[in-house]
């Protein structure tokens, strides 16, 4: 199964709508950096409201693929994280510290566009 | 359904998904809110994940019972890898053999009510239970 991912001016969109297994997970994380060095994307936004469960190796992942991102130029924000699976997250001990969030889609455009005209 | 005894056998990596949504599931018609079910379901993830990574194949099996309360799901993942070779490590935050984020074992036990791990060199067998409040 492969995630869409959506592009809009200079940022990619992206919305999990299925079940998150490993290899899923792994591919997105492949597909997503090979879009930005495709399209020369500043800013990325992951809409998370579907996602009903995220486990460490899940997290892991998606906080990997923020830092991949980064290295290649590309901000990313997670939007939509369910208050079930923030709890459970926090549980687990993972708080994805380097992570930025935003409560929905719109927010998330809002820090992004914040964030980069920053630097 | 009481007494009900679901397995369901890992033998390769969509299995953790197949096990997480069953136990989900049930947990959901047992009567757990959406935040137990979230926890349920992702301890059993880490679970089933272990046995996947570390076993290569084993099962879980989900069960109703009742004790500290009158509703409770109780949940077995067995296997018989080579078992835990330090079990006072693996309940450690952040320690992993296998470059994760090591906060599967430790994490099940703060996401669960019981947690209970057997393991020697013919298995491990952890048994975790969450209780209907």
């Amino acid at each position: 199964m492969r995630i869409p991912i959506l592009k809009l001016q200079n940022y990619l969109l992206v919305s999990v709508q299925i079940e998150l297994d490993d290899q899923t997970a792994m591919q997105f994380q492949e597909d997503l950096l090979n879009k930005i060095h495709s399209t020369g994307a500043t800013g990325v936004v992951v809409d998370l409201t579907s996602v009903e469960i995220i486990d460490s190796f899940i997290a892991k992942v998606l906080g990997d693929v923020v830092s991949m991102a980064e290295l290649m130029g590309a901000k990313v924000v997670f939007t939509g994280i369910q208050p079930a699976v923030s709890m459970t997250l926090i549980d687990l001990g993972i708080h994805l510290q380097n992570v930025q969030t935003a409560l929905d889609l719109e927010q998330g455009l809002i820090k992004l566009k914040q964030e980069l005209e920053e630097k | 359904m009481k007494g009900a005894l679901t397995n369901v056998p890992i033998t390769k990596e969509w299995d953790i998904v197949g096990a997480r949504q069953s136990g989900r599931n049930m947990a959901r018609d047992l009567g757990f809110g959406s935040v137990d079910q979230a926890r349920i379901a992702t301890a059993i993830s880490e679970l089933a994940r272990n046995i996947y990574l570390y076993a290569g194949s084993g099962e879980v099996s989900f069960e109703e019972v009742q004790g500290e309360a009158p509703v409770g799901i109780k949940i077995i993942a067995s296997d018989n890898g080579p078992g835990i070779k330090d079990i006072t490590k693996v309940m450690e935050d952040g320690y992993s053999t296998s470059g994760g984020l090591g906060a599967g074992l430790p994490g099940v036990k703060r996401l669960m009510d019981d947690f209970d791990m057997e393991s020697n060199e013919e298995g491990t067998k952890i048994t975790i239970v969450k209780w209907l409040r």
